[in-house]
């Protein structure tokens, strides 16, 4: 049986790796993937403690996550191609003006 | 070591069934390809291969060789690692994806485990092999995308787009057969095929009483042969338009990686299609006939013997000569090893699973002798404005029927 | 060791493993393939811990469709090599150590407050896929259809934000 808190410890290293990757990469679809990353450390927190409880609320809230993930994803990605169309640079340090 | 043999059987155990299962799939890889070229040349009134061994039959040998001698150059700016990654990606997810398909209903003893003729038996099976016609994707994009050319490019771009798309349409199709067997497993969803309506008319997802699934096999089949890559969907690699799409820059053997990919996902879509809509092992024939139809694997074995002895005594080269009635012998062995009362019930589920499969199989090789294929505009039409919506309408249809016929 | 703590030990190495790779890249289309690993190891876990639906759902979803959408738009973007900045070389010095000292809290808080080590019956198999949708269309059936509707908003704006001006 392997206890709850070891899962718990890989979710917190995952979101700790997330935010390290959130903050130092210059790219923005880098950027994008470490938010990606820290959701997923959420959604393994969450299965845990629903095992944990024995009920599934955990297990339908996951699915939430993910469809929102979806949802966000989509949109963010968008807005990335208009972006890299506008200012011909994937950097997030020259998006810094609303000015072209 | 027989104590590393009982503390580890279901290891063990599971080693050996990978092994066999691999080794099958693959050999049937290399004679499907030698089926197709038979089938195509016929279709287009020419023999097909025949130099190669006695009608062509050890063609699938000489042009396995060849991929392994070939040169395998590689070419210049690729992106290395993933222009490797690529056919492995590809190759693996096809094979892992029949790990989960049930062959035959019979359990036995190996090893002091109790298994059945498949490798896992998952409560999700059938998410199981979604997940990996999902993660199939990556394969055509990755080598489209690693091969730093432009054709390529525009292949694996397509392909992929195509096969997203199409995905949807597949996956939707089946749930139809979700809603009236209430199960994901494979073998649960065959086990509630069981049985006749009406006396003669088997009792398969096809025809069964909520709603017949006849549109939903439809869709799925026309899904899968969109999933597959294969004519008429096959303009992402269709020699005329774009080189050879996402596999130009690929030689030897991972052109072969890429070619065996394509051929293990079309033998799993067809053994998912027997085993969701058409019954998987169950035989057609009603119970009432039982009795004479279950030696019908006999019979044929008997018949294919017997045509393989008088053709290859007549045979113009000597090997074929030797070769031919040696196999002839053989299937007439088998078949006298059937006729065996005990033997026929074991014999039975597998075979008829295979003949099904053996039947999607030829409708697939067909197609790809008759059908022209479609544009590339007319084919994302036709997934998104056309089958989606239809397979969306299978789902609502069924769940109406499904709740009537509960009242 | 039980053969499920060498498969947790197995997971959780990819799992990090991918992170660090995510982080340690400098093209995005490695850092994408990092995290489908990360991924599939996490649905490695989830299948661990008998949640074997989300796996699945996971795999579909977050490995077969989102990041396809990823590998997508760097392809087509044609995203290249990250390019070595010169500023926020304060972030280094001061970031790094921040950071690290944010994963050892989290870690501490949540080993710390995990109670103890029992687990309650959770249903598995067929009754668990049935129990979630149960609960999906009864508890909460009205974050459900708002989230059916969230993805048609999400599908609206992403056609009309990668519009051409035409």
């Amino acid at each position: 049986m392997v206890p709850a808190s070891y899962y718990l410890l890989l979710s917190a290293v995952l979101f700790g790796l997330g935010v390290v990757a959130f903050v130092f990469k210059r790219n923005v679809i880098t950027m994008f993937m470490a938010i990606e990353l820290m959701l997923n450390a959420v959604n393994l927190a969450f299965v845990t403690f629903s095992r944990q409880l024995g009920t599934l609320d955990g297990q339908v809230f996951v699915l939430f996550v993910i469809v929102v993930a979806a949802a966000e994803a989509a949109v963010g990605l968008a807005i990335v191609m208009l972006i890299a169309r506008n200012r011909q640079s994937l950097n997030v340090e020259r998006v810094d003006l609303l000015k072209l | 070591m027989s104590d590393i043999l009982t503390e580890h059987s279901l290891l063990i155990v599971s080693i050996i069934k990978v092994v066999v299962f691999v080794f099958i799939l693959l050999t049937s890889v290399a004679y499907l390809t030698w089926l197709e070229r038979k089938v195509v040349g016929h279709i287009q009134s020419r023999i097909g291969p025949d130099r190669v061994g006695p009608h062509g039959l050890l063609q699938p040998l000489a042009d396995g060789l060849k991929f392994l001698f070939k040169e395998d150059p590689t070419p210049d700016g690729v992106s290395r690692f993933v222009y490797f990654l690529a056919p492995f990606l590809a190759l693996t997810l096809a094979i892992a994806a029949v790990a989960v398909i049930p062959f035959g209903p019979h359990e036995f003893e190996l090893l002091g485990q109790k298994t059945g003729l498949q490798i896992a038996d998952l409560n999700i099976g059938l998410l199981f092999l979604f997940a990996i016609t999902s993660l199939g994707v990556y394969g055509l994009a990755l080598a489209g995308w690693s091969s730093n050319s432009k054709y390529p490019l525009l292949g694996g771009l397509r392909s992929s787009a195509q096969m997203v798309s199409y995905e949807l349409a597949l996956t939707l199709s089946v749930v139809g057969v979700v809603l009236m067997t209430g199960t994901f497993n494979l073998r649960e969803i065959i086990a509630s095929q069981h049985g006749y309506l009406w006396g003669w008319v088997p009792r398969w997802t096809l025809f069964a009483p909520p709603f017949p699934q006849v549109i939903g096999f439809l869709c799925y089949f026309t899904a899968a042969i969109a999933e597959t890559n294969r004519v008429p969907f096959d303009l992402p690699e269709a020699e005329t338009e774009l080189v050879a799409g996402f596999h130009t820059e690929y030689s030897a053997f991972k052109f072969a990686m890429f070619f065996m990919a394509e051929y293990v996902n079309m033998i799993t879509v067809s053994c998912l299609a027997t085993l969701l809509f058409f019954g998987g092992w169950h035989s057609p024939f009603p119970a009432s006939a039982h009795q004479v139809t279950q030696y019908l694997p006999t019979a044929l074995f008997a018949a294919g013997g017997a045509l393989l002895l008088w053709d290859g005594i007549g045979y113009r080269t000597l090997f074929g000569k030797v070769v031919l009635p040696v196999l002839g012998l053989a299937a007439l062995g088998f078949a006298a090893l059937c006729a065996v009362p005990g033997v026929i019930g074991v014999v039975q589920g597998p075979f008829w699973f295979l003949a099904k499969v053996l039947t999607f199989l030829f409708i697939y090789i067909w197609m790809r002798g008759t059908l022209p294929r479609f544009r590339y505009d007319q084919l994302m039409a036709f997934g998104w404005k056309f089958l989606l919506p239809v397979a969306l309408a299978n789902v609502v249809l069924t769940s109406f029927m499904i709740l009537v016929m509960q009242k | 060791m039980s053969a499920a703590l060498f498969f947790f030990f197995v997971l959780a190495a990819v799992a990090v493993l991918g992170a660090v790779s995510l982080i340690l890249q400098r093209h995005p289309i490695h850092s994408a393939l990092s995290l489908i690993l990360v991924m599939v190891a996490l649905a490695g876990c989830y299948l661990l811990q008998g949640a074997e639906f989300i796996a699945a759902v996971q795999i579909i979803v977050y490995g077969g469709a989102i990041m396809v959408l990823f590998v997508f738009v760097i392809m087509l973007l044609n995203a290249g090599e990250e390019e070595r900045t010169n500023f926020s070389r304060m972030a280094r010095y001061a970031g790094l150590p921040v950071a690290i000292f944010l994963l050892i809290e989290l870690a501490y808080w949540a080993t710390r407050s995990a109670p103890a080590a029992q687990v309650a019956e959770m249903p598995v198999g067929p009754a668990q896929t049935r129990g979630i949708s149960l609960m999906l269309f009864r508890e909460f059936v009205l974050p459900f259809e708002l989230t059916s509707v969230l993805i048609l908003v999400a599908i609206l704006g992403a056609v009309v934000l990668a519009k051409r001006e035409s």
